[in-house]
């Protein structure tokens, strides 16, 4: 039992890292219908960012989450503008091939200056703490808390701010949001800016889980990702956040019966049920095509 | 010799063939001569196996991103079904002994089975991962193809333990294969793929899977089976990456599932984009120009893959249609433009001047549909 106990808050740290990263994704996957291969990317270079910061220049492990959100914001909103902003008009299929390319940029150009090989550091949070038996780290509490702050606060943003109400209206329509004087540039840079910004506290709440940084860890942690906001319905906030949890829960409980070599597996399979039998997956809304 | 009305002459069907057969052989020709005399090294005739396979890759991912005008993610996934399904089948023939004796005669059966099955088998693949996957479109679809990769290579690490018994040896790799790929197996692969996807797109099919790629919904409301259409243009891509694949583990000899990871099948795209989505001359320039590159720029081989990336992005920023376009090459085109030009000079009317650009639109037809 306490080990079902162990799992289950292992299943929702790393759950709460998917969701995270699974808003960046569905925030932008709602204002452009792009799907931000390099999303989980720029997680990588917010974990490369914090572990220089903190073993190279041994700054104060705050000021280095802060350096990582700062430069992760910074490298989602270049990237918007650089690659993204010059093919609004362009046929979605080329969109989706920038992402893809800018992707395998980072990825390769992390490996060409930080190198190949996974560069460890001591955990940042130790400790853990003991209610009856289960064992829980501190780690995994603050992960798990910061993330439900962090949700708490993006949905105030969204549903009070005006800018939150652009983003909105952007994702509605965008010509629409337009003709009433919403501009599109700066609504769709914020969205990347908060996307990345939510992708930098992802990198330090994966840095706290898994004390490790590598050129592809973002591919596989983005896929995941992916995968989470899909299956509670790309587009939606809470959709990204449930999702990411089930995933979350579900790779924990693939590892707690033994089967954790299958783990990928698993996840993208649930990805292609999901996508069959509600492809537009939890809480998302369906969406008729116009001739 | 046939002149139509516009004074146009054409070249006649037959002698088209002919043309290209004859083209065909002057590119086999020099090579395996050269190879033959020991000008052109085993290390660079393994580059030019390499080159044929990434042709064959890039020619049959055209199919369904090009001529389809979808994205499938997956393409590595079906290589490697066909590379294991041809590794898996080989290792059980008594092939590697007729290597040995060099007995071609007698293995020469074995590795036409060895291609068709793995052609089948992935092309059943192909059939299983297209039908749902092609309910979706666009992202989505990329999306599942790309989980659909993934899985299988997940399958082809993780099988064995769920068997009990060595199957694909897992992350230790499928090894000693007997290596039955040369030279010219895989060209009259490469060039057998090609002619069979083109005749396929000069086809009716071809013109099908063209106008989904158009239009959908336009198309099915022209009458056309979308669903069918889109699902053969999809196997047909599977069939020759699995085609690829067994021309792959037989010119290895070992095969790891570490292999055909994403990655693999975002080069076979990057060769597609940057040749020119839709035309098959583009794919087969870049996949060649792609494996032999690499190989020149060994001492700066970091960058490669940093130069690819960012290849691709500058391409799509400002060339979104990759080199070529969708513009492809005919011998015969070329030749017809030469004797009509030829032609043209002796004549006091200049026929073929006037009204060339008509006759010259419905000849031409192909990628512009």
């Amino acid at each position: 039992m306490s080990l079902f106990f162990s799992q289950l808050f292992n299943g929702l740290q790393t759950g709460s890292v998917f969701a995270l990263v699974a808003l960046g994704y569905s925030m932008v996957y709602g204002i452009i219908l792009l799907l931000n291969f390099a999303h989980g990317d720029i997680i990588m270079v917010g974990a490369y960012t914090a572990f220089y910061a903190m073993t190279t220049f041994h700054l104060h492990p705050i000021f280095s989450v802060v350096l990582a959100i700062l430069v992760s914001t910074a490298l989602g909103v270049m990237i918007e503008k650089v690659a993204y902003t010059p093919l609004r008009q362009a046929p979605r299929l080329s969109l989706l091939i920038t992402a893809i390319g800018i992707s395998f940029l980072l990825e390769n150009g992390a490996q060409l200056l930080f190198g190949a090989d996974t560069k460890s550091m001591d955990p940042i949070i130790t400790g853990s703490v003991t209610f009856s038996g289960i064992t829980i780290s501190y780690a995994a509490m603050m992960t798990i808390v910061v993330s439900i702050v962090v949700m708490l606060l993006l949905t105030l943003l969204v549903q009070k701010t005006r800018l939150g109400k652009a983003m909105r209206a952007v994702s509605e329509d965008m010509g629409a949001a337009q003709l009433m004087g919403i501009s599109l540039n700066k609504t769709i840079s914020f969205t990347f800016a908060v996307g990345s910004a939510l992708a930098g506290i992802g990198s330090i709440l994966y840095l706290c889980a898994y004390p490790q940084a590598s050129p592809t860890m973002g591919s596989m942690l983005g896929l995941k990702a992916f995968v989470a906001a899909v299956l509670g319905g790309i587009g939606s906030i809470p959709g990204a956040m449930i999702g990411g949890f089930a995933i979350g829960l579900l790779e924990a409980l693939v590892s707690a019966v033994g089967l954790s070599v299958w783990k990928d597996g698993v996840v993208f399979a649930i990805l292609i049920v999901v996508l069959l039998v509600r492809p537009t997956g939890i809480l998302g809304r369906k969406v008729m095509e116009k001739v | 010799m046939k002149n139509n009305n516009s004074g146009w002459i054409r070249i006649p069907m037959p002698l088209r063939y002919l043309i290209n057969l004859v083209l065909i052989v002057a590119v086999w020709f020099p090579f395996t001569s050269l190879m033959h005399a020991g000008v052109i090294t085993n290390y660079w005739t393994g580059i030019l196996i390499m080159v044929g396979i990434n042709i064959i890759l890039a020619v049959s991912l055209n199919v369904a991103t090009g001529y389809l005008g979808q994205l499938p993610l997956g393409h590595a996934g079906f290589m490697a079904v066909g590379a294991y399904t041809a590794g898996i089948f080989m290792k059980a023939t008594p092939a590697a002994a007729l290597i040995k004796a060099g007995d071609t005669a007698a293995l020469t059966p074995y590795i036409i089975i060895a291609i068709v099955l793995s052609a089948i088998v992935a092309g059943i693949f192909g059939l299983i991962i297209g039908i749902p996957a092609l309910r979706l479109r666009g992202d989505y679809l990329a999306i599942i193809t790309l989980g659909f990769g993934e899985i299988i290579r997940v399958i082809l690490t993780n099988i064995d333990s769920l068997l009990g018994f060595d199957f694909t040896y897992g992350a230790a790799g499928l090894k000693r294969i007997p290596k039955y790929s040369s030279f010219t197996l895989v060209f009259i692969c490469m060039v057998l793929t090609c002619t069979i996807i083109h005749m396929m797109m000069k086809s009716r099919h071809g013109r099908a899977i063209l106008s989904i790629r158009e239009n959908e919904i336009a198309s099915e409301s022209s009458g056309i089976q979308t669903t069918y259409y889109k699902t053969l243009a999809f196997v047909v891509s599977a069939m020759f990456a699995g085609v690829a694949g067994c021309l792959y583990a037989g010119y290895l000899g070992s095969l790891y599932p570490s292999t055909f990871k994403f990655m693999k099948s975002i080069e076979i795209l990057v060769m597609v984009v940057l040749g020119g989505m839709g035309s098959m001359l583009g794919s087969v320039v870049s996949a060649s120009v792609l494996t032999f590159l690499p190989e020149l720029l060994r001492s700066v081989d970091d960058l490669r893959m940093v130069v690819y990336s960012l290849a691709l992005v500058i391409m799509m920023i400002f060339r979104p249609k990759g080199l070529l376009g969708s513009y492809d090459f005919s011998m015969s085109r070329v030749l017809e433009k030469f004797i009509n030009w030829f032609v043209g000079l002796f004549r006091k009317d200049r026929p073929g001047k006037k009204q060339k650009k008509v006759s010259e639109k419905a000849g031409k037809g192909g990628g512009k549909v």
